[in-house]
């Protein structure tokens, strides 16, 4: 993977509380266009992929309060995961609030993203707040079944690019 | 790593105060009194937030009868931060992806999308 030629970002991701965990983020770009690549399929399409491997053949937004959403992702591999919600808030562009749920979920009960963009001369702060149903909800995202999400599927993933690579 | 010891160890990290300990202890072990006196904080708040430490597993008490140094114990912290790398890995991947896509966004319009037209937010 190209890491190497990445500049260093200001990602923080930690727990709070006991049913949270938070990511934030800078963007050297205004709310409104962070809140366009959260929002419009054609963006998200392009970016909510993780590491190199993954593609988003399927993803619909309905962007109003109630209105669903659902993103599926495709691996070089052929797996497949499966991901939706169901807006709750949306204050565009700078509060966004919805519902997310794996098709195979690791871990009990939906999540509930709390997203606040903050613009500051010209840059954007993101701040992501994920609220699992209870603390023993967010403490199995980091135990068993973790193997079947998407997340860890990247450590396989990488180990699989990297022998790729090396032919 | 169990759930409890899990929950024990999330608890404990969620405190920034905490989290500090954690760091100091990173550098060196140190007595109550020695890490009571970056934070401005009474001995015995330290003390209290040291017990939460201790019952997570990650701060242990070292020989010295005297000073009783508390100690960083690596292990269940290394448990409990390998997920939040592996969760680190997918944003830290796709947040580069977006920078890339706001640059070319910035580049090609001063709009986003033109497509919709909505009258005016007003909060």
């Amino acid at each position: 993977m190209s890491e190497s030629n990445k500049k260093k970002s200001d990602l923080k991701i930690f727990p709070s509380g006991d049913q949270d965990v938070v990511v934030t983020r800078t963007f050297n770009a205004p709310a409104e266009f962070v809140f366009a690549a959260l929002t419009k399929p054609e963006l998200i399409k392009r970016w909510l992929l993780g590491p190199d491997g993954w593609t988003m053949p399927f993803c619909e937004v309905d962007l109003r309060v109630g209105g669903k959403y659902r993103y599926v992702w495709k691996n070089d591999d052929g797996r497949e995961m499966g991901m939706g919600g169901v807006y709750r808030e949306i204050a565009s562009p700078h509060r966004l609030v919805h519902t997310e749920l794996f098709d195979e979920a690791w871990y009990p009960g939906e999540c509930l993203i709390t997203t606040v963009l903050t613009e500051k001369d010209g840059k954007t702060l993101f701040t992501g707040t994920m609220h699992y149903v209870s603390k023993e909800a967010r403490e199995s995202t980091l135990t068993s079944g973790m193997e079947d999400g998407l997340i860890p599927s990247y450590d396989r993933l990488e180990a699989i690019v990297e022998e790729l690579k090396r032919g | 790593m169990s759930p409890e010891r899990l929950d024990a160890t999330f608890a404990a990290l969620a405190d920034p105060t905490r989290r500090a300990i954690l760091a100091r202890l990173a550098s060196g072990d140190a007595s109550v009194t020695e890490l009571a006196q970056p934070f401005e904080m009474s001995q015995p708040a330290i003390s209290k937030h040291l017990k939460i430490l201790e019952k997570a597993g990650l701060v242990s008490r070292g020989q010295d009868a005297q000073r009783r140094p508390r100690k960083l114990e690596a292990k269940p912290l290394a448990e409990a931060t390998e997920w939040l790398e592996r969760y680190r890995k997918f944003w830290e991947a796709s947040f580069s992806n977006l920078d890339d896509l706001l640059e070319e966004m910035k580049k090609s319009a001063k709009k986003p999308t033109p497509t919709k037209k909505k009258k005016g937010d007003s909060r």
